[in-house]
């Protein structure tokens, strides 16, 4: 049996258990299932997978958690341990199963909706299916085909036109460690009306040793000065597969910022697309992946400029250690017509050992001749004499390469707002640091001592 | 205090000191003169743990430990600091940071708890002000983009606040202008007191018009080959350092 007739057979049990869904789902389910088909799994032959090899998904036997007849349920002790804290709008979904019970949204503001896709079907399917699809085909590769296949779940966030959130919107994917391991095909979407304003968390986390597969696929749709910051912080354990592609769609004068964190999974690739469509759209692309053991993780994002004035900026740091492998390939694509447009680019990497690997490559396609582009990687190591200066001053040599590595990041986690997903990264990143996230009170203190 | 004993150290396999000996007690203030290529900044940079020095034989002990059996951070948190002659840049580390964490780490080494904000503040306001620094610099990354004399000047700046028992001091004059040798000067002075020592390695006299040393070496190829009082550097700026020689073959 082939690899991928495991997971077509996976989609016809299902097929016959699912109740009856609206002729367009369906539809949409037989052409992911047949493109899925065509496509077959990628290989190394793929130009878009020549690093990252895809057979641990491929070859595994993965149950949909709701066909699943061994599962234990997740302890509200572990799923409060594995949620971030801090104060959010909260959908919580376990191997891709609404979790209503560790779910908050008691705190709604107005003209914001936040549900599980699920609810959002049923309330309105015909409301959720023009949009549904539109920015993540099934030709964009063999997973988002395999995602439109199964998806039955995940979350639909509307943001009315001019509404601004103060609050976060946390959606959490909890994995857990089972015996049988487990799949999901969660879907986002994002629809931001004109002039609204948001931060939407997506939060990969699990118990540890769980070994499942997830393929996540959101489309972000920002209309005309929509702001909308996205973070995706992925902590999955390391045993964890996860693919997932991010789609976003930008209106004029629009900005979408994207801090795509990457700290767990044995397997990793992240797509993110960014169509650029009306002038004054901005895009700023932030990454940080951090790896080690055998680690794989590989980010490929694209932005598509396709209108004159409109801005790009990405910045994505490596850190690899052990036996672990990078992969960054950042894209982007001037239109002939887009004019004046701005396009900055740049990747850093820190290996921590010998062994560690990246595969780093910019791709710039560029048909306008009135640009401003730059892109610029680089790769080093940890400064052995800075660490001395550190341990010269008394300061520990775990804590000195824990500080460096984090200061190589620095250009990226000084942009997170977010103190708790700031410390989820550093403290994975760097260990247990001394009081980083005390100086903004020392400063004050400065401030007022400067006053006397 | 310290205690060095016919100290052997090779780099690269080739040897630097050839058996130096030297004696530090606390209150005083040693001068280590010498041409370049002596082994000068080896001997401080042996003490303070640096990588790539081998010492083949002798011993160094400080209070009675054997320093050479510790690690770099404990012989910091021990009392022994050294002041770089090249400070490196830290990017991405603020120097409040480093200030902070390093004296919390030397507390911690002594068992003492941390030192709250405020009062950890106004500490560093008054070593700041003393070095004639602007409190910007604390914001800064360590070093970056800082001038010759500044990094000095911020290489005092954490000796004051870590008060270590022996500063050592490697060329700390080279790049200074006169004021800002002068502030260097007063930092290295506040420091002095009957229970802490500090240990110079410079090439001139003129760093000595402002700190003046209890007691001057000579350090030439690898040994120290005269001992003096701080009239002894004066001769040396005079005379030079070939007497010396002649003196110590005869």
């Amino acid at each position: 049996m082939s690899d991928e007739q495991t997971f077509l057979d996976a989609l016809s049990a299902r097929d016959t258990r699912r109740g009856a869904e609206p002729t367009w789902i369906a539809a949409r389910r037989q052409a992911g299932a047949a493109r899925f088909e065509a496509l077959g799994f990628p290989t190394r032959r793929d130009e878009a997978f020549k690093y990252t090899d895809v057979r641990a998904i491929a070859r595994g036997d993965f149950t949909l958690a709701q066909d699943a007849q061994d599962v234990a349920p997740l302890s509200p002790a572990t799923a409060a341990a594995l949620t971030l804290p801090l104060e959010a709008l909260r959908l919580t979904f376990v191997d891709g199963i609404f979790a209503p019970e560790l779910s908050d949204l008691a705190a709604l503001p107005a003209g914001v909706s936040v549900e599980p896709l699920s609810q959002a079907l049923a309330d309105n399917h015909e409301a959720v299916g023009g949009a549904l699809g539109r920015l993540a085909g099934v030709d964009f590769s063999p997973f988002t085909a395999l995602n439109t296949a199964f998806a039955e779940e995940g979350a639909v966030i509307r943001l009315a036109p001019g509404s601004v959130v103060e609050t976060p919107i946390l959606v959490q994917f909890l994995s857990r460690a089972n015996a049988t391991p487990l799949m999901s095909h969660p879907r986002v979407l994002i629809e931001a009306g004109a002039r609204s304003q948001a931060t939407v968390i997506e939060h990969q986390v699990g118990e540890e040793g769980a070994a499942n597969f997830s393929n996540l696929v959101s489309e972000v749709m920002l209309e005309r000065g929509a702001i909308l910051t996205h973070y995706k912080l992925q902590e999955a354990s390391l045993k964890d597969l996860h693919v997932s592609s991010l789609h976003i769609d930008q209106g004029r004068d629009s900005r979408f910022t994207s801090f795509n964190l990457n700290l767990g999974g044995s397997l990793v690739r992240n797509d993110i697309v960014a169509e650029l469509n009306a002038q004054g759209a901005e895009t700023n692309y932030f990454g940080l992946f951090f790896a080690q053991g055998r680690q794989h993780v590989d980010n490929h994002t694209l932005v598509n400029h396709n209108a004159p004035h409109t801005f790009s900026n990405e910045n994505y740091k490596g850190i690899l250690g052990d036996r672990a492998h990078g992969v960054f390939n950042g894209k982007v694509v001037v239109r002939r017509d887009s004019q004046k447009i701005e396009a900055h680019q740049s990747n850093a990497n820190l290996l921590l050992s010998d062994r560690a690997e990246i595969d780093t490559k910019p791709e710039l396609e560029i048909y306008a001749d009135d640009v401003k582009c730059s892109h610029g990687a680089t790769t080093g190591q940890l400064d052995e004499e800075a660490i001395f200066a550190l341990r010269a001053r008394g300061i520990g040599e775990e804590t000195a390469r824990g500080l460096l590595t984090l200061a190589f990041a620095g250009e990226v986690m000084d942009q997170v707002a977010l103190d708790a997903v700031a410390e989820r990264v550093e403290r994975t990143v760097a260990g247990k640091l001394p009081e980083r996230f005390n100086l903004a009170g020392l400063v004050e203190v400065a401030a007022a001592l400067d006053e006397e | 205090m310290l205690e060095v004993k016919d100290l052997h150290v090779t780099v690269e396999g080739k040897e630097i000191l050839k058996g130096l000996s030297l004696t530090i007690n606390p209150g005083e203030v040693h001068a280590i003169m010498g041409p370049n290529g002596a082994g000068k900044s080896t001997l401080s940079a042996v003490i303070a743990g640096k990588d790539g020095y081998e010492v083949t034989s002798g011993s160094i002990t400080f209070e009675g430990k054997d320093v050479l059996e510790m690690d770099i951070e404990e012989r910091a948190c021990a009392g022994l600091l050294l002041g770089f002659q090249y400070p490196v840049e830290i990017p991405g580390v603020k120097n409040i940071y480093l200030l902070k964490a390093a004296l919390n780490a030397q507390r911690a080494a002594r068992g003492e708890d941390e030192m709250p904000a405020p009062e950890f503040m106004k500490l560093v306001r008054e070593k700041i002000k003393f070095m004639k620094m602007d409190s910007s610099f604390l914001q800064r990354a360590v070093n970056e983009g800082f001038s010759g004399g500044e990094k000095k000047r911020n290489e005092i700046l954490q000796m004051l606040l870590l008060e270590p028992k022996l500063a050592m001091l490697d060329e700390i004059d080279s790049g200074l202008d006169i004021d800002a040798m002068k502030v260097v000067a007063d930092g290295v002075n506040s420091l002095r007191d009957a229970n802490r020592a500090i240990l110079m390695v410079t090439h001139y006299q003129r760093l000595l018009d402002h700190i003046v040393p209890d007691v001057v070496h000579v350090l030439v190829d690898g040994r120290i080959v005269k001992t003096g009082g701080k009239e002894l550097a004066l001769e040396l700026e005079s005379r030079g350092y070939e007497w010396v020689l002649e003196e110590s073959a005869a």
